[in-house]
């Protein structure tokens, strides 16, 4: 474990932490779409590690008696599971707020008119483009656009809410405008404009997908000026590549703070990306509680509070706004997951590296390497 | 998408679809629920959102206010139109019909 003291470590009630506000449940990492920026970790799990209905429903139990409020129902893919629909169900009896994150491709009306009479709150669809050919080529999926467009109707003919989920980045950003008007045709009522975030798959191809300064300028700019004209018709939602912003982001709102994420074989961790941080190790809801591992887990544990910070975040005035921005992203660009997150301007690395990237962005962006599930395991969908 | 809603006396509020008005039994908070948004409320804000149910409008919440907690109208229906504007700016109150 370097240099940390595990034995003094603090907990959550320690700290004055209290109950997490919501779970981003991976329900699996199974996925029909190859995306080239997937968030999931680098080593997916297997269909026959995944929890059991029984397993998610005793989440679910436990996360209200915590008094956790939203559950994000994610992956991979959720609806690759037959049994999304108990799962839902289940959230409503417990009057936990329900929220589907999906590519939609899998859906069909009957299941979306199903999923709506049993209590699901929300969907979120994700876009990769706002054109057939763009969007399914960085998908990797045919006729994947096409299919989104008739699921977000199917969506909204149930009076589901809608958010369209747009990842944005150097190879589409020029359709922006059009991101924000097809969230208006679709009848959504939010569109997430996020930026791809540089961790695990998506900085295998950060050259691909890395914006130039005046692009995202330009977009800023663009998002902007919609918030001013829909305001009340459209939350947007934007998120910039935190390589551009002069402070870190506050990843997750601080580690451990205020969420928790669960893998589809039940480890639960302090972010979706934190596997890639390859000396935590991850206590199971197959083995404690959920309260236990919120109050105890040494991975949760290890980043909390400021008592772990090096310098320069140990005497910055902002340590307790930006928590040292992304545990996930030092560990990828320095090595050491302890440091100072090299978005920080003042991290003695910000240079170093973002010049780098911002090198990547003015070249010739590189082909994809595509994420496909299945061909290291070779597991069906 | 509905055009922006000017909150006047004459509004009846509702909760649109995607946003809950929850109770939290573990916490015992009363807060607003929608996509990835959670907001907590002071007890006025409780108050007042106890009152919308897609058929008062707004002076009716306003009186019922009133007569609760003996304070004079005008004073209330500021307070009542200010919030209610607030959140239906940021999505979380529509317009009944």
């Amino acid at each position: 474990m370097d240099d940390v003291k595990k034995a003094n470590l603090k907990t959550a009630s320690q700290h004055g932490i209290q109950a997490p506000l919501a779970l981003l449940a991976e329900l699996s990492h199974r996925c029909p779409l190859q995306c080239p920026y997937c968030s999931n970790p680098v080593q997916l799990e297997k269909k026959t590690g995944e929890l059991s209905t029984d397993e998610w429903k005793s989440v679910i139990d436990q996360a209200v008696e915590m008094g956790m409020h939203q559950i994000h129902l994610s992956g991979g893919e959720p609806t690759v599971r037959h049994d999304l629909e108990d799962i839902v169900e289940h959230c409503t009896k417990k009057g936990l707020y329900s929220n589907l994150i999906t590519s939609g491709v899998l859906l069909n009306p009957d299941r979306i008119r199903n999923l709506e009479k049993l209590g699901l709150e929300h969907v979120q669809l994700s876009f990769q483009d706002t054109e057939n050919e763009n969007a399914d080529r960085i998908g990797g999926f045919k006729g994947g656009h096409a299919k989104k467009l008739e699921v977000a109707k199917w969506v909204r003919d149930v009076e589901l809410p809608l958010t369209c989920n747009c990842v944005v980045h150097r190879q589409n950003i020029d359709n922006l405008e059009n991101f924000i008007q097809m969230a208006l045709d679709l009848d959504a009522e939010r569109v997430e404009i996020a930026q791809v975030q540089y961790y695990g798959w998506a900085l295998k191809n950060r050259a691909a997908f890395i914006p130039t300064p005046e692009q995202l300028d330009h977009a800023t700019a663009i998002v902007e000026k919609a918030r001013i004209d829909l305001k009340g018709k459209l939350v947007i939602d934007y998120v910039i590549p935190d390589y551009y912003a002069k402070h870190p982001k506050n990843c997750m709102g601080g580690w451990g703070r205020r969420f928790l994420n669960m893998n589809p074989k039940g480890e639960v961790l302090p972010c979706h990306a934190a596997e890639t941080i390859p000396h935590l190790k991850f206590d199971n809801v197959r083995e404690k509680s959920l309260k236990w591992i919120w109050e105890n887990s040494e991975a949760f544990n290890l980043y909390r509070g400021t008592d772990w910070m090096p310098e320069p975040c140990k005497s910055c005035d902002r340590k307790e706004i930006d928590w040292g921005g992304c545990r996930c992203q030092a560990m990828a660009l320095t090595g050491d997951a302890k440091n100072t997150d090299p978005a920080c301007s003042i991290s003695p690395l910000h240079g170093e590296i973002f010049s780098m990237a911002a090198d990547e962005a003015r070249r010739a962006p590189p082909e994809f390497i595509y994420r496909r599930y299945g061909v290291k395991f070779n597991s069906p969908i | 998408m509905t055009d922006i809603l000017k909150i006047n006396e004459q509004t009846i509020p509702k909760f649109p679809k995607h946003v809950k008005f929850r109770h939290n039994k573990a916490r015992d908070e009363w807060v607003i629920l929608a996509p990835e948004r959670l907001v907590k409320l002071d007890p006025i804000a409780v108050e007042i959102l106890q009152l919308v149910d897609g058929e008062k409008d707004v002076k009716k919440i306003t009186n019922e206010l009133s007569e609760k907690f003996k304070a004079p109208e005008q004073t209330i229906l500021q307070d009542v139109m200010e919030m209610l504007q607030s959140l239906s700016d940021k999505g979380f109150i529509e317009e009944n019909g």
